[in-house]
């Protein structure tokens, strides 16, 4: 780990406006989401089937697995099977090379960033352009997206305006996102029109039918995938719901949850290649099946990617997705990546004061916050600790075990804050960086009940 | 009927104010009120920190201090969600549980309990109510911004029915206050931020206190307030339900 949640999030506060910027465009949005789901008198029922639909698939995940692909083989898709992320990457490289081409064009897929596909695929020659508008931003600044739905929200228009000038020709200074997004359609048409292979990735798989539902607002997705010769569609494997009947629910939920419009402008049905295409599917473990196995962190596989965990969690608002280094950041994201790789994320579920905001809003009741307390034991005992961290805490814990030790403890302790409060208040207490410390009282309540009563 | 009152480690011992207007209150409002003195803490500050594995010493403390008591009283909602969460004993289970089940945040303890409507307070000054997390989203003590369900306050019920209280409402009802625990250091750049806006919320509705059902938010905040500079003060909802009771 180059640099941990902590002195990420310090760096991102050094510009106290752009945070303010930050938390405000993100609680707007957490705030259209409040309003789209008090609007349901049947909110808080549809997140409790969601959440069982997906408690009934993480109990059956092998056999809707192997029903839904038998259904897609029926339909005339090609499935591949992939055990982790390199074996990922080197399934879609393999079918860019049978089809000869070096250049592909993407919406948006998290699964793809999980995987790193745009820097494997770059290292072997291959030109990827994302083409959802967030993603492309992203990409022209050699970013990763800082958010799961709204990849470039730490992007002002005014920035985007420079980034674009400088690579697509806009006129200097030009901000206005009408004009913007005029001149990065223009560019993508190109892109759309010369790309013979599209990749996208799966919101929903259907086991019943072998269909599977790509869902975006831009319609990017449709245009990569309806003017290619060759689909590719990434999904994790957790993405599979038994039936078709049981999309609604998700659907409703999705976008009430990540942007608080009532769906969705495309919802995308993708069952069978039309003719002359071919579509391939690549089922991804990636730790996956790992996670399922354990027990107080299964619920995580339940995730519909709707980000409003992230625009909910103050945490999130003010440190910006990036401090989270990892592909998915924020609260899911802190208890996802340790199941990746413990020592590099170890940081992660400390990123949160635990308010439990998250676990109220997501869609299928994900006990988000549970789970943060939960990793932040597991990561403790596996020696994440450092030894100061772990000497403070085994101190601190003796103290609270001997009621003597913490009385005089605590009256030395307050009688040194009195008498010398340098001692506390000084750079080196990171309390006092920005606030005072509390007043040293002369007696405990202990002192004062044992004087006042008995 | 007995209560144990359970003060939490740091209001014993930088708000001892806060330990005696809890219990004068519950005397107040005629309970038989006792003070455990071997009592030290509930042991979140390791648990939250991923040291939950070293509290069990605390936790036997806790059930040998607080056995014999029909209902454990705390003012601080964190405090008793930890317990209600993670208190058990390899001794005493049953006593343990016992404990789980019978330990109250205060405002519950007396809307829930001891079934008391309103106190008879006088608090003539204009007062923001923090809403702590872990009282709110953990024992329920309000309803919660993000769900779609009728709304309802504990604390707030109780607050609103004090003599010449002024209760502002806030941009941002029930956003967390940024302590966390030893979030408070280890996230200190966020955690700060996060106080910092708290603060604002109130100040921007001429708050002249800020209170609440856990001391450890309002000393994060009372630590921004007074390095601004400030005059708006932080008071437990105790001090004020505890202002002119008559007895």
């Amino acid at each position: 780990m180059t640099q941990a949640h902590p002195e990420l999030a310090e760096r991102f506060n050094l510009d106290e406006e752009r945070v303010n910027w930050h938390d405000e465009t993100l609680w707007f949005v957490r705030q259209k989401r409040d309003k789209a789901a008090h609007t349901l008198p049947e909110w808080e029922d549809l997140r409790e089937t969601a959440s069982q639909i997906k408690h009934n698939v993480l109990g059956n995940l092998d056999t809707y697995l192997a029903e839904f692909e038998a259904n897609a083989l029926a339909n005339g898709v090609q499935v591949h099977w992939a055990a982790d992320a390199a074996e990922h990457n080197r399934i879609v490289l393999d079918i860019l090379r049978e089809n000869k081409v070096d250049r592909m064009v993407k919406s948006k897929s998290m699964l793809t960033e999980e995987c790193h596909l745009n820097d494997y695929l770059g290292e072997q020659g291959i030109d990827v352009i994302d083409s959802d508008l967030g993603e492309r931003i992203v990409q022209l600044a050699g970013e990763t997206p800082s958010h799961i739905v709204l990849p470039c929200i730490h992007w002002k228009k005014e920035e985007i305006g420079v980034l674009f000038h400088k690579y697509m020709g806009t006129d200097e200074g030009c901000a206005d996102p009408q004009i913007l997004t005029g001149a990065a359609r223009l560019h993508l048409r190109d892109t759309f029109l010369t790309r013979r292979v599209a990749l996208t990735g799966v919101n929903f798989a259907i086991a019943e039918t072998g269909e599977f539902v790509v869902c975006t607002n831009e319609g990017n997705a449709d245009m990569g995938v309806h003017l290619a010769d060759v689909h590719i569609a990434s999904m994790g494997i957790e993405k599979i719901i038994p039936r078709r009947e049981h999309l609604g629910v998700f659907l409703r939920l999705l976008a009430r949850s990540a942007t608080g419009q009532p769906i969705t402008t495309y919802s995308s049905h993708f069952r069978q290649p039309r003719a002359g295409q071919t579509m391939h599917l690549i089922l991804v473990d990636n730790g996956r099946t790992v996670q399922l196995g354990r027990e107080d962190f299964r619920n995580s596989l339940k995730c519909i990617r709707c980000g409003a965990c992230m625009n909910t969690c103050p945490v999130y608002r003010r440190s910006g997705g990036h401090s989270y280094h990892s592909a998915i950041s924020g609260p899911i994201g802190s208890i996802l990546a340790p199941n990746l790789d413990m020592k590099k994320h170890a940081d992660l579920p400390f990123a949160s004061t635990l308010c439990g905001s998250c676990t109220n809003v997501c869609p299928v009741k994900i006990d988000i916050h549970q789970q943060l307390y939960k990793w932040r034991q597991v990561l403790m005992q596996e020696g994440e600790a450092t030894t100061a961290k772990t000497v403070s805490m085994q101190a601190m814990n003796t103290v609270l075990s001997n009621h003597g030790l913490y009385a005089v403890s605590g009256r030395i302790g307050r009688t040194l804050m009195r008498w010398f409060p340098g001692l506390v208040n000084n750079k080196l207490n990171p309390w006092y960086k920005h606030r005072n410390m509390p007043e040293a009282p002369k007696e405990s309540f202990g002192d004062w009940y044992a004087k006042n009563r008995k | 009927m007995t209560v144990g009152l359970f003060i939490p480690c740091y209001v014993d011992q930088f708000y001892p104010q806060v330990a005696i207007a809890t219990l004068e209150l519950l005397e107040k409002l005629g309970q038989t009120v006792v003070f455990p003195k071997g009592q030290t803490c509930c042991g979140q500050p390791m648990a939250n920190s991923g040291f939950a594995h070293l509290t069990q010493p605390l936790n036997e403390r806790f059930v040998d201090q607080f056995g014999t008591v029909d209902y454990v009283v705390c003012p601080s909602g964190s405090c008793t969600l930890h317990l209600k969460e993670h208190l058990h004993s390899q001794t005493s289970e049953s006593t343990a549980t016992a404990i789980r089940q019978h330990v109250y945040e205060l405002t519950e303890f007396i809307t829930d309990v001891l079934k008391v409507e309103s106190i008879p307070a006088r608090f003539p000054y204009r007062v923001g109510m923090h809403q702590s997390c872990h009282g709110q989203r953990g024992l329920h003590l309000s309803q919660m911004s993000e769900l779609n369900a009728p709304m309802y306050s504990k604390p707030g019920r109780l607050l609103s029915q004090v003599k010449d209280i002024d209760i502002v409402t806030l941009d941002r009802p029930d956003e967390c206050c940024g302590f966390g625990g030893t979030f408070c250091v280890l996230e200190e750049a966020v955690s700060a931020k996060m106080g910092k806006d708290r603060v604002a919320d109130h100040l921007r509705h001429g708050a002249d206190y800020i209170t609440g059902v856990d001391m450890s938010c309002l000393m994060h905040m009372e630590g921004i307030l007074r390095r601004q500079g400030s005059k708006t003060k932080v008071v437990h909802i105790a001090e004020i339900l505890n202002q002119g009771v008559a007895s």
